[in-house]
């Protein structure tokens, strides 16, 4: 790359790289902000920040209803990830490979809850489950109703078509017909050499399900029967009036969050020829 | 090489076999499944929506399942309504101008200008597209109020005397805390585009007397187009169907976001007919949008083929966020 | 057009007038074929021909519209690819780049339920066969072109198939590794005794392996024959231009003697072996003859010559030769190719070739 010397230039150069690093700076601050105050040791959120202390941690522990809404947050977002994963892989194999009337009508209908405000799709869910009578707690125990399971899943079937999809375009046809060659029939040739270059593709969408489950306010908050989820959980916090506490819960989400998106990445950039 | 031959594959066929060549078939059970599906659980409750919008509801307090437009008449002749989704739309703009501005300086380093651990800076970018949303509003809460760290720091520079008021419960607030979010979902698309450049274009633009301002104004803008709007658009409308954040941080602003609204018709304001119409002309406004979007995406995508697949990967990519 | 083929053996393949239509478009029309046991066939055409088409029809990927394929006595045009003892060598290889090279050869062996020793065995001969034992626990990426396309190799002729096809195996090498792999395929499948039919657009590499060619052109055989047979006795000016290079002169009989044809071009008598169909006189037909068999000459040609005169327009050096482009009164130009040690000629001298009569040939199409 030609790098111009002159003053005019490096004033360009130079001003595009702070604007960068002042954008970055503005994405990261706040969460920051959020993860310092949890070690904050005076109820109050006020500036000066004095750090110090885990006991807000303490309290997390001890918050039943925090508790509660996490045990019911990690079931919700298991079952949304079968959901998701099970009409989602179909799904992603039906765009990739076959044409019916209707197909455009699909895609857009899939890819709908991603685009749209989550409100409309909870709303449109709410009104489904009410007209046809199935009440929002109506589910095993111990589980949370199905109304949330159905819709948490319904609404996150987009993220696997999309991810799996994806995949599926990148992959090399010549295989499957090197493998049918190979007296392979269509259920050997998918599980020999399909679904492990889908694998990862597969994985990642899992885990992004979970983690988007784990967060979903908007579908969650129409379905959502007498349990409580995490956010919701916060949320009810929040009207009470802000105390570390949610700091602390926040700082943790925050975490595991880095967490799965970091292995979601590794998984996305694997060596084993499909590159995503 | 040993010459002892094998013995050729069994020739019967099987059921499967037979499916096999029967097309019709194999399409209708690959789709049971999902279509299926998409058809009880997402097709059905938005048509219901639809169709909720046309009924009213009664004196009593029941829903009445007569075709009308009366909540629609509602909708449009109580100033509130109108208002609210004006109000909503110009937030939602001033948020995609804001985050557009910021996310285009970042977009354009992290792909002209980093060299080494260009994935890892991208990623570094994204993260906190996936860190709890509810987090991030929270944040701003934090920082924006009274005896928040924004007044705190400009307090203890000696730069105010008093607290600001209006940052914390008012539309600003809303703006700030949703242009921080929306930003990384902004700069998604457009650095897929601007990574897609081969670096020969603007080699070539230079080589035919370009300066680098000129090679920016004729090449590569051109080329972002795609990525700018797709980038745009996705803001705009999770920015208008938002309801945390004003909720949050908008105080007596709030009443005035549409999601607020409809919120509030689906709950303490009980109406869902009006509910209804109100998310439909939501819904409208939103795919005549991404309608248009996508139209003008088609128009200035120059790249072809290439260029389409590159917009479903950002797609892919993009479109996997978390928002309320 | 029948070529040669061993009167005794039936056809190991047969295509039965078999179309292939995609939508409008007709990719293979009313083609027939046989491919006769432990041969050698190449289908050679340009992009669009139908060759890779009729390439995937044997193997199973692609149904034929109409008509019918048989091998070893059998239908076998409805059968899906596994069920049918045929393999594949892909254009781009098609190698599993999640397994092993040696799982890779494997492949086709454990689909089919072989015993795992006997597996272990095969494997080891296929890879020594194609000098790759050292590799076999690499993964594909980690390999260069030329390796990968003998891994795709050994992965087909495991199985011993009854038919190899192969299509365009060597596209995606360079030139030198190219014209090796040639000669190594042809001496593996003289060595293996296996039929090979091998799909390609480079006249070149047809004409240094196969047995037979068939070359195709909109989806029909244009000519079927042996390579001697196609290059000095091509039957049409397509035919005649594909393979190597030709001079073609527009030409009328003007006389027709049985074995022999008096044409006339641009004034001057010419004689030419006469053409499997008749001719009249008056009839246009096309001389075809190759710049190799043409020499300067002086002042007269020996007998049994033909001869025309012409004034040099350029001489262009390529190595081994020098093409030498000749233009005629009438306005067309022959090409011929001098030796290194002929003598040069200047650009607008005037000159004389000529070439044995018998080695010029007429084309009626």
């Amino acid at each position: 790359m030609t790098t111009s010397r002159t003053g005019r230039g490096d004033w360009l150069s130079r001003g595009l790289w702070l604007a960068g690093i002042a954008v970055f700076v503005f994405i990261y601050a706040p969460l920051l902000v959020v993860v310092l105050y949890s070690f904050h040791d005076s109820r109050i959120i006020a500036w000066p920040l004095h750090l110090g202390t885990l006991s807000w941690y303490g309290v997390l522990w001890h918050d039943r209803g925090m508790v509660d809404a996490v045990v019911a947050s990690l079931k919700l977002a298991l079952l949304a990830v079968v959901i998701a994963l099970g009409i989602g892989v179909p799904g992603a194999f039906l765009l990739d490979r076959y044409e019916f009337p209707g197909k455009a009508l699909f895609q857009r209908l899939v890819l709908l809850p991603l685009i749209l405000p989550g409100i409309i799709t909870g709303v449109s869910l709410l009104t489904f489950f009410t007209f046809i009578g199935l009440p929002l707690s109506a589910g095993f125990p111990y589980v949370p109703g199905w109304p949330v399971v159905l819709g948490h899943g319904t609404a996150l079937v987009s993220v696997v078509v999309t991810q799996v999809f994806a995949r599926l375009q990148r992959l090399d046809r010549f295989q499957e017909e090197a493998s049918m060659d190979l007296y392979a029939d269509a259920w050997l040739t998918f599980w020999h050499v399909t679904l492990p270059n889908i694998r990862t593709a597969m994985l990642g969408a899992a885990l992004l399900v979970f983690t988007l489950s784990l967060d979903e306010i908007a579908v969650t908050f129409f379905l959502i029967g007498r349990q409580n989820t995490i956010p919701l959980q916060i949320w009810g916090l929040l009207r009470r009036g802000i105390t570390p506490e949610v700091n602390a819960i926040s700082t943790i989400i925050f975490l595991v969050s880095v967490v799965v998106i970091v292995i979601w990445a590794r998984l996305m950039h694997d060596p084993q020829g499909a590159r995503a | 090489m040993t010459a002892r031959s094998l013995p050729a594959p069994d020739s019967r066929l099987t059921w499967l076999d037979r499916l096999r060549a029967r097309p019709r078939a194999r399409t209708a059970l690959a789709a049971a499944l999902p279509v299926g599906w998409v058809t009880v659980f997402l097709f059905l409750p938005y048509l219901l929506l639809l169709i909720h919008s046309f009924w009213r509801l009664d004196e009593h307090q029941v829903i009445v399942h007569q075709w009308t437009l009366a909540s629609y008449r509602r909708l449009f002749t109580t100033d509130v309504y109108p208002a609210t989704i004006l109000f909503s739309a110009r937030i939602a703009l001033s948020v995609t101008l804001l985050s557009l501005v910021l996310a285009f300086p970042l977009a354009y380093l992290l792909a002209f200008k980093v060299r080494r651990y260009k994935n890892l800076m991208y990623m570094a970018v994204i993260i906190p597209l996936w860190v709890s949303y509810l987090v991030r509003a929270y944040a701003w809460k934090i920082i924006l109020g009274q005896e928040g760290i924004l007044n705190g720091l400009l307090a203890q520079l000696g730069l105010i005397h008093e607290p600001l008021q209006f940052l914390l419960y008012s539309k600003w607030a809303v703006i700030i805390a949703l242009t921080h979010i929306y930003t990384p979902f902004t700069l998604m698309p457009i650095y897929a585009v601007l990574e897609a450049i081969p670096p020969s274009l603007k080699e070539a633009s230079q080589d035919l007397y370009a300066g680098r301002f000129q090679t920016f104004v004729h090449v590569i803008l051109p080329l972002a187009l795609p990525g700018v709007l797709a980038g745009s658009t996705f803001a705009f409308v999770l920015s208008m169907g938002d309801f945390i954040a004003p909720q949050l941080l908008g105080g007596n602003d709030s009443a005035l976001m549409v999601s607020n609204v409809v919120v509030s018709l689906f709950g303490v304001a009980y109406n869902w007919p009006l509910g209804a119409a109100v998310s439909v002309v939501m819904l409208a406004l939103v795919v005549t949008l991404l309608t248009i979007a996508n139209r003008l995406e088609e128009r200035f995508n120059y790249r072809g083929e290439r260029g389409r697949a590159m917009k479903t990967d950002a797609l892919a990519a993009v479109v996997t966020e978390s928002r309320a | 057009m029948p070529g040669f083929l061993p009167p005794v053996t039936p056809p190991l393949v047969e295509l039965r007038t078999v179309t292939k239509r995609f939508g409008d478009f007709v990719a293979v029309d009313d083609l027939s074929l046989a491919i006769a046991g432990g041969e050698f066939l190449t289908l050679l055409g340009a992009s669009g021909s139908g060759k890779t088409t009729t390439l995937r029809m044997i193997a199973g990927f692609e149904q034929p519209t109409t008509g019918a394929i048989w091998m070893d006595g059998q239908p076998i045009h409805a059968l899906p690819p596994y069920k049918r003892h045929v393999n594949t060598v892909f254009q781009n290889y098609a190698l599993f780049p999640h397994m092993s090279v040696r799982d890779n050869v494997a492949y086709g062996l454990r689909m089919r339920g072989v015993a795992k020793p006997e597996i272990a065995e095969r494997v080891d001969a296929a890879l020594a066969m194609v000098h790759l034992e050292a590799l076999e626990s690499r993964a594909p990426r980690q390999l260069s072109g030329g390796q990968q396309q003998r891994v795709a190799l050994a992965r087909a002729l495991v199985n011993r198939p009854k038919v190899l096809l192969l299509d365009e195996p060597l596209g995606a090498l360079d030139l030198k590794l190219r014209k090796e792999m040639q000669l190594e395929l042809k001496h593996l499948q003289t060595q293996v005794g296996i039929t090979f039919l091998y799909v390609t657009h480079d006249q070149e590499e047809a004409l240094t392996m196969s047995d037979r060619i068939a070359l195709m052109r909109a989806g029909k055989i244009e000519q079927l024959g042996t390579p001697r047979e196609i290059y000095e006795r091509p039957a049409t000016r397509y035919a005649a231009d594909f393979i190597g290079e030709t001079n073609l002169l527009a030409a009328r009989v003007r006389a027709a003697v049985p074995g022999r044809l008096t044409l006339e071009i641009e004034g001057q008598a010419l004689e030419v072996p006469a053409p499997a169909s008749s001719v009249a006189p008056g009839q246009e037909v096309w001389l075809s003859v190759r710049p190799e068999v043409m020499t300067m000459v002086d002042a007269t040609p020996p007998a049994g010559h033909n001869s025309l005169e012409g004034t040099v327009e350029e001489g262009i050096y390529a190595g081994s030769l020098t093409r030498l482009r000749l233009r005629l009164p009438g306005g067309s130009a022959l090409v011929l190719h001098l030796a290194p040690t002929g003598t040069a000629r200047a650009a607008g001298a005037h000159a004389r070739v000529a070439w044995p009569a018998d080695r010029g040939v007429c084309l009626v199409a």
